[in-house]
């Protein structure tokens, strides 16, 4: 009891210190009669990889999305580096929508052009600079992703699913934003290809000083590179602190999520990692 | 946010001979001031023999930061001048390592001569029409091979499918069928007792809107609406289940997608075609009748007299004749190119707009073909 306090309070006190990036309080949101957020609140940190959790039909997307502004809310405030997005007047939400990067589910390049034109789309339209340092940021973006540099001038229906996940990654980074929002990152790929793209993840965090913001069912994840974990039932969050609280919560639904039939292998392996 | 809106721009100050410092937030978000400041490095550098460049004053840098210091540093160094980077902050060590100069190598461009590309793209518009028109005919085949296996196993036959596309062909586009065919047979009677009025002849306006309208214009105007209308529909549809991966899971399910996707809105077409060529032709006479009444005084009752003495009813059948002809090449252009869509938005569009030009150009072939066709036999 005392270890876990003290990790606890440890943490606590080590997470006000640090800049709060998202700031969601009372969040409401709700579809026709159906509230999926209901006074949900959410704090991320600067620098951390928070990996978001909950069961599939959840909202864990809907609340990336209303983060994102993209599904109206209802009640409540969302306070982004200090700003509500929706207080905003469009330049200054322009700014603000220029300081975060998107990794889509489903990587949401644009079809109709090259990895290179997706990853300069951005640069394009926001900043004025000129096409050949564009040309060299993107091939930069594309090494740093991990990506050949042949795949640059190949259409997204060219390339595999992993593949795609890292050129939407590369657009994400395009223009270098603080705060990284992640869709399901690993979903899809296999568990060499996952736990690379963990990796590199991590990688990038460390040396860009990247905010992460990741929703995520692969428990790999969670256990390798997310800092702090927040778990979402019943339109709210449940749980959140480092992963190892998160495995000590009674809450039936952590219960089952953590020490399940696919959770419990991991969670044991973890617990013998930790002892060890 | 402007390059000139930003708080600490980048900023490059000379610190005695040999030795600068920079400053100020070196992030893309300067867009030109970087290049410009990254510029300045080169160009103050180039005097001196060996450059310290200290970045202790750097408020932010990200990777387009880091990565046009490092270019800066690159060219001086080709220029054989030493660089040396002072007082990084620890934190920027990495970004200044991830950014760290390398040649990209762009894969070169083959650029050959104008007329040759014009001269490559003819032969291949040449070569891709035939090899529609030999695709075209094959998966005619395809079609009939499957509606004889469909007749010879009904319970295989989709009729609710079939039912419900003919509805959305054949139902809802009857409005704006008998709207633009109740204009366009007013015009041609306007035109007509205009014209003619000049000889005396303005009753036969009545057999200018009777013939015209019934063996070509009824049928030409239906075609190019549907093949405009659902054409169009029929190849998104298709094109959007290719590229979601939905005709291959028909596939391996053992089903064909012929039989389940296109025999349906294929022979909804078939139905629905001569139907509205019907209403499109009653519109047109309707509108005729209605302008030729009151701009020609001829009154309907003399309008009804004149146009049976002037038509026949084969007049009426070679249009309708040629309706389920039109509506097999709208339907089957239109399969055809759905299922040639390949993974992209753009593909996809190519593809419905490929499919209207050549179902609406093959449409107006074919109606020039039957006319040949019943010149010849004295229809």
């Amino acid at each position: 009891m005392t270890l876990v306090d003290a990790a606890r309070s440890q943490t606590e006190m080590t997470n006000q210190d640090g800049e709060v990036i998202i700031r969601v309080r009372d969040l409401v949101v709700g579809f026709g009669e159906k509230l999926v957020m209901n006074r949900l609140n959410l704090d991320v940190y600067r620098g951390e990889v928070l990996g978001f959790v909950g069961g599939s039909g959840q909202g864990k997307s809907v609340l990336t999305r209303a983060i994102l502004g993209l599904v109206p809310i209802r009640a409540g405030s969302i306070e982004i580096f200090g700003q509500n997005r929706n207080a905003l007047d469009p330049a200054h939400r322009r700014a603000l929508e220029q300081r975060w990067g998107v990794l889509f589910q489903n990587g949401a390049l644009f079809s109709g052009l090259t990895v290179k034109q997706n990853i300069q789309m951005p640069m394009r339209e926001m900043r004025q600079i000129s096409q050949k340092l564009m040309d060299e940021l993107a091939m930069l973006k594309i090494e740093l992703v991990g990506l050949s540099i042949d795949a640059a001038d190949k259409f997204p229906s060219e390339l595999s699913g992993g593949m795609v996940k890292r050129a939407a990654l590369a657009r994400a980074l395009a223009l270098d934003p603080e705060l990284l929002f992640l869709d399901e990152p690993t979903s899809g790929l296999d568990p060499i290809g996952a736990a690379e793209f963990d990796e590199l993840i991590s990688t990038l965090q460390h040396s860009l000083g990247l905010t992460v913001f990741m929703v995520t069912h692969d428990l790999d994840s969670l256990y390798s590179i997310c800092d702090r974990v927040a778990a979402l039932a019943d339109g709210k969050v449940i749980a959140q602190g480092p992963l190892k609280n998160l495995l000590e919560s009674p809450h039936p639904w952590l219960k089952a999520y953590f020490h399940g039939v696919r959770g419990g292998r991991l969670t044991s392996t973890f617990g013998d990692y930790r002892n060890s | 946010m402007s390059a000139e809106s930003l708080q600490y721009p980048p900023e490059v100050s000379l610190a005695g001979v040999g030795r600068m410092s920079l400053s100020g937030d070196w992030t893309l978000a300067a867009s030109r001031l970087l290049e410009i400041n990254a510029q300045k490095i080169v160009e103050h550098g180039s005097h001196a023999t060996s450059l310290i460049i200290d970045l202790q004053a750097v408020s932010h840098l990200d990777t387009a930061g880091a990565w046009v210091i490092n270019r800066a540093q690159r060219e001086l160094t080709q220029a054989r001048i030493s660089v040396a980077l002072e007082r990084i902050r620890p934190e920027y060590e990495a970004m200044l390592r991830e950014a760290a100069y390398r040649d990209f190598h762009p894969p070169p461009r083959h650029r050959s001569p104008l007329i040759f590309d014009l001269l490559v793209d003819l032969g291949a518009s040449v070569v891709g029409a035939f090899h529609d028109f030999y695709r075209g005919v094959a998966f005619l085949g395809e079609f009939v091979s499957t509606l004889a296996y469909v007749a010879a196993n009904p319970k295989h036959f989709r009729f609710t499918a079939l039912v419900s596309h003919i509805e959305s062909i054949g139902l809802r586009s009857a409005p704006i069928i008998i709207l633009i065919n109740i204009l366009v047979g007013a015009i041609v009677a306007q035109q007509g007792i205009f014209q003619l009025e000049r000889f005396g002849a303005s009753s036969l306006a009545v057999d200018l809107i009777g013939i015209l309208v019934l063996r070509e214009l009824g049928v030409l105007l239906t075609s190019i609406m549907i093949a405009g209308r659902s054409g169009s529909a029929i190849t998104a549809e298709i094109g959007s289940m290719k590229m979601r991966e939905e005709i291959d899971a028909l596939r391996v399910m053992g089903l064909s997608a012929n039989e389940v996707l296109i025999a349906p809105r294929v022979l909804a077409l078939v139905c629905a075609l001569p139907i509205l060529t019907f209403i499109a032709d009653m519109s047109a006479l309707l509108g005729g009748m209605v302008v030729a009444w009151g701009y020609g005084d001829i009154s309907p009752v003399a309008f009804l007299s004149l146009l049976k003495a002037a038509i026949a009813f084969r007049t009426f059948a070679v249009g309708l004749i040629k309706a389920p002809f039109m509506a097999l090449v709208i339907g089957l252009i239109a399969a055809m190119d759905g299922l040639a869509t390949e993974g992209s938005a753009e593909s996809l569009g190519r593809q419905v707009t490929s499919s209207v030009v050549k179902s609406i150009f093959m449409v107006i072939v074919l109606d020039g073909l039957f006319a040949m066709f019943f010149a010849a036999i004295n229809y």
